[in-house]
């Protein structure tokens, strides 16, 4: 994992969900841990999608429980 | 020479590009309309983000339909920008889970209150607060998004009843806006995969069987019918249509069985 890389989903992650930088780790589950809903995880996807110049499909987030799992999808595509 | 040059729209209801409001947006866009749009709470960001997808920079304004002094706020904006307003689309719609899942008895009456004030009522509420700026256009459209409320739907419940509200409010609007100029109208939209539909708790069981029962087939995917027919009713092509019900769903209105 690059730290910029990581950094970078991480501000997106904090901006989008207000929560403190501290909470977003890999392990962090987005319900349960971050207490983010469905229009919080549609809006860090276009976030995500803007500040990396990538496009995510919906079908892809299926299974997408927990930070890491998301910045893995991202990174993937970079 | 596009339908609505020089039209300036209010559209409510945009959350993600997958939102029909979007759809009706880009198309306004594309057509010569000025667009601003408006978004609620806790969508309002994204609202924002999903505006920069549009094809000319809009604004955003926030405008929740239960808090009368944003509204006159918005209004306010909008007399100062433009002076007045000839397209307003309303695509608002909210239910708690209550009023939704295919018990029409859970629900209680704050709830249906919240599903009713915020699904119906508002395009009174929107409509009074934006009236003088309706008025100024000297023939105003007003559109809304609805979903066929003759008949019971699976899971659709309160969101059923509001919209049979919103079918009989706006033939009442219709009614007391005709002598100042403004038209109001429906589109009963098939259903599309949008964020809204995906709150709807069987909304994959009309995914499966609407495609099948219109004579013109259905794809759920796609927002475009139901944005051409918003943008036509908000042109002057139909200016003398008000009160009216216009059906964009392939066709199953009109089918029994």
């Amino acid at each position: 994992m690059s730290d910029a890389t990581f950094d970078k989903f991480k501000a997106c992650a904090v901006e989008v969900l207000q929560v403190p930088e501290d909470k977003v780790v890999p392990e962090a589950r987005f319900g349960d841990d971050l207490d983010a809903d469905s229009l919080d995880l549609v809006e860090l996807v276009m976030a995500l999608e803007e500040a990396f110049d990538v496009t995510v499909e919906e079908s892809e987030l299926e299974g997408i429980e927990t930070i890491g799992q998301a910045y893995d999808l991202i990174s993937a595509k970079l | 020479m596009g339908l609505l040059d020089d039209k300036r729209i209010l559209v409510t209801g945009v959350l993600t590009d997958a939102s029909l409001a979007f759809a009706v947006a880009r198309r306004a866009i594309e057509e010569g309309a000025e667009v601003v749009l408006s978004g609620a709470g806790r969508g309002l960001s994204l609202t924002r983000r999903t505006a920069r997808k549009l094809p000319a920079p809009v604004d955003v304004l926030e405008i929740d339909v239960t808090e009368p002094a944003q509204m006159a706020a918005a209004a306010e904006v909008l007399a100062g920008r433009w002076g007045r307003l000839d397209g307003l689309l309303h695509a608002i719609g909210f239910a708690p889970p209550d009023c939704l899942g295919g018990d029409i008895l859970r629900a209680g009456w704050p709830d249906v209150a919240t599903a009713l004030e915020i699904s119906a009522y508002s395009l009174k509420a929107l409509v009074e607060a934006t009236l003088p700026l309706l008025e100024a256009a000297g023939g105003a459209s007003v559109v809304g998004l609805d979903f066929d409320a003759r008949v019971a739907w699976p899971a659709y419940d309160w969101m059923g009843v509001a919209k049979a509200a919103l079918e009989s409010l706006s033939r009442y609007l219709a009614r007391d806006l005709g002598a100042r100029g403004i038209r109001v109208n429906l589109v009963a939209a098939g259903p599309v995969r949008t964020m809204a539909a995906k709150s709807i708790p069987s909304f994959g069981a009309f995914e499966d069987t609407w495609g099948a029962r219109a004579p013109l087939g259905w794809d759920v995917t796609d927002a475009e019918p139901v944005a051409g027919a918003c943008v036509a009713l908000l042109s002057d092509l139909f200016p003398m249509t008000t009160g009216e019900l216009l059906h964009v769903d392939g066709g199953v209105h009109a089918m029994g069985g």
